[in-house]
């Protein structure tokens, strides 16, 4: 079953075109990756079904519902979660507000929160022991743990994930792309965002490349992997993660 | 030594003051990064609704504390409404236009609500009952009234609600996570715009309040008193580190007793001089307030 669809999305950024029409869908229970180099429009069109830039025209539905022009929080509380690029974790507050936020929309349920807030100090150990920390001073992995551990918080059907890897040293990349994985298993469906193409096709069921806001390939994950195009872009060689 | 005790007990009162004052152009600069020019004419509107309500009412001596305590809260309740209506007609629109365009919105605002005042009031002082004091506490060479201490237990404790709303629940969590970055705000699910009408709201309230205790203080009010008033509460905001606000209660006090002190030992005209220049030493030497960055830049 489809539980995202884009169709013909188009968005710009003053005069400047950043999607020129991009169509793609997400099965439920897929992990599918947007690949593409910088200014290919991958966080452009995160940001645009997630609702936090307008869209010119086009479509996005998410699970049969129009949600095209739903202002951001409401995409989130249509189940929606979306972990931003650099992680924009709330610095000056502790791992524990910053979770405690992300079950915002279910405030009036303290309890429920607070479980939650549980589990996720289950899956991620580290922020458990560090609940009092102020986020900003958390390592940059720890803050990739935190904001996907916020996003989580309301157990979205669909978590939108935008370059988690970033600025990450190569082991703990490769962590958070296995929890990226549990995260499915655990039943949720995955948009994953990467320049990082060798190890996300190698998480990813499928995937779409950007180029200059439209999309010039898609296909299995696998098959993508093994393309002459995709390898001359972007696999040409070890995987170079940039420090930030 | 009995003049110096006298200076330091009227700063402390006129500190109560600044300090509430200065809370909402601090609060309201972190979720909209907006200096609200308008924040002291709120402030004046509190004092008229304050006046109202006691002329209304009518204060015997007797009723002095039940009496001043109605009036702030009528006046805080009236700025609450009026720095919402603000925001919703005037702000929020405005919130993904350039930051000149708030600005001017903002000098518009403030010039409108003065104007206003001015017609409704025939452009005339008014004058709260003196009979508010309540007499003074002890007597002697150092005059303290039983209404100066109630100003100031009740800045306190408003301050100290603020404090506890802002850290202890999820709205004032909220707040504090707009103010450090508003897309990741929106992306937790919060309805960013509400929740700045809800600021307005706030710091509107305690503007409003803090305008009623300086009418009981000074006695006198008019359509021009926010001017001077809200740039010196401004001074304390950005002496305290503007969007830091226990930096902000302290720096409202320092301000409060910068006035007193520099109208007893120098002279009152020269006190405005001497606030100023200090706003202008401290913008030049330490644009982030006495107290220094308390954000945390994220690594």
């Amino acid at each position: 079953m489809t539980l995202l669809r884009v169709t013909d999305l188009h968005s710009r950024y003053g005069q400047v075109e950043a999607l020129s029409g991009i169509s793609f869908e997400v099965g439920e229970g897929e992990i599918v990756a947007l690949l593409g180099s910088n200014g290919a429009g991958k966080t452009t069109t995160l940001r645009t079904v997630t609702g936090l830039h307008r869209a010119r025209s086009g479509r996005v539905e998410f699970d049969g519902r129009d949600i095209t022009r739903l202002v951001a929080h409401k995409v989130v509380a249509a189940g929606l979660g979306h972990v931003p690029e650099g992680r924009r974790v709330f610095p000056a507050l502790n791992v524990a507000e910053n979770l405690l936020l992300g079950g915002y929309l279910r405030r009036r349920d303290r309890a429920a929160v607070a479980a939650r807030r549980d589990e996720v100090y289950e899956m991620f150990p580290r922020l458990g022991e560090r609940r009092d920390q102020l986020a900003g001073l958390l390592s940059g992995g720890e803050q990739q743990m935190l904001a996907i551990g916020r996003a989580l918080m309301l157990r979205p059907r669909l978590l939108a994930l935008d370059e988690p890897t970033m600025g990450l040293a190569p082991q703990m990349a490769q962590q958070v792309l296995r929890v990226v994985r549990d995260i499915r298993d655990q039943g949720a469906t995955i948009l994953i965002v990467e320049q990082n193409a060798h190890q996300t096709l190698r998480l990813a069921d499928r995937a779409y490349v950007l180029e200059t806001g439209r999309i010039v390939l898609d296909g299995p994950a696998s098959a993508l992997a093994q393309d002459d195009r995709v390898k001359a872009a972007y696999l040409g060689g070890d995987p170079v993660i940039e420090a930030t | 030594m009995s003049e110096f005790v006298q200076y330091l007990v009227n700063g402390l009162t006129i500190g109560a003051f600044l300090a509430l004052i200065a809370l909402g152009y601090s609060m309201i600069y972190g979720v909209v990064r907006l200096i609200n020019f308008a924040h002291g004419d709120v402030f004046m509107i509190g004092a008229f609704a304050g006046f109202g309500t006691l002329t209304t009412v009518g204060v015997s001596g007797g009723m002095a504390v039940p009496a001043m305590i109605a009036a702030v809260a009528v006046g805080a309740l009236t700025t609450g409404i009026v720095g919402t209506g603000i925001a919703k007609a005037a702000y929020v629109p405005l919130l993904s236009s350039p930051r000149l365009a708030l600005l001017i919105a903002a000098i518009g605002v403030s010039l409108a609500l003065e104007e206003g005042v001015k017609v409704l009031t025939d452009a005339r002082f008014k004058s709260y009952p003196t009979a508010l004091d309540g007499g003074r506490i002890f007597s002697g060479a150092v005059r303290v009234t039983w209404g100066q201490l109630a100003l100031v237990v009740i800045s306190v404790a408003l301050m100290a609600a603020l404090w506890l709303f802002v850290t202890r629940t999820v709205t004032g969590t909220a707040m504090r996570a707009l103010a450090m970055d508003r897309d990741a705000a929106r992306l937790q699910g919060i309805n960013v715009e509400r929740l700045i009408l809800t600021t307005f709201f706030i710091g509107s309230m305690l503007a409003g309040a803090a305008g009623v205790m300086y009418g009981l203080y000074y006695v006198q009010i008019s359509f021009g008193m926010g001017f001077l008033i809200g740039l010196r509460a401004f001074t304390a905001a950005v002496l305290g580190g503007i969007g830091n606000l226990p930096g902000t209660m302290v720096a409202g006090v320092c301000i409060g007793l910068v006035q007193s002190f520099s109208a007893g030992y120098v002279s009152s005209r020269w006190t405005d001089v001497i606030i100023f220049g200090l706003l202008i030493a401290v913008l030049a030497l330490r644009p982030t307030g006495l107290f220094g960055e308390r954000v945390v830049e994220r690594a």
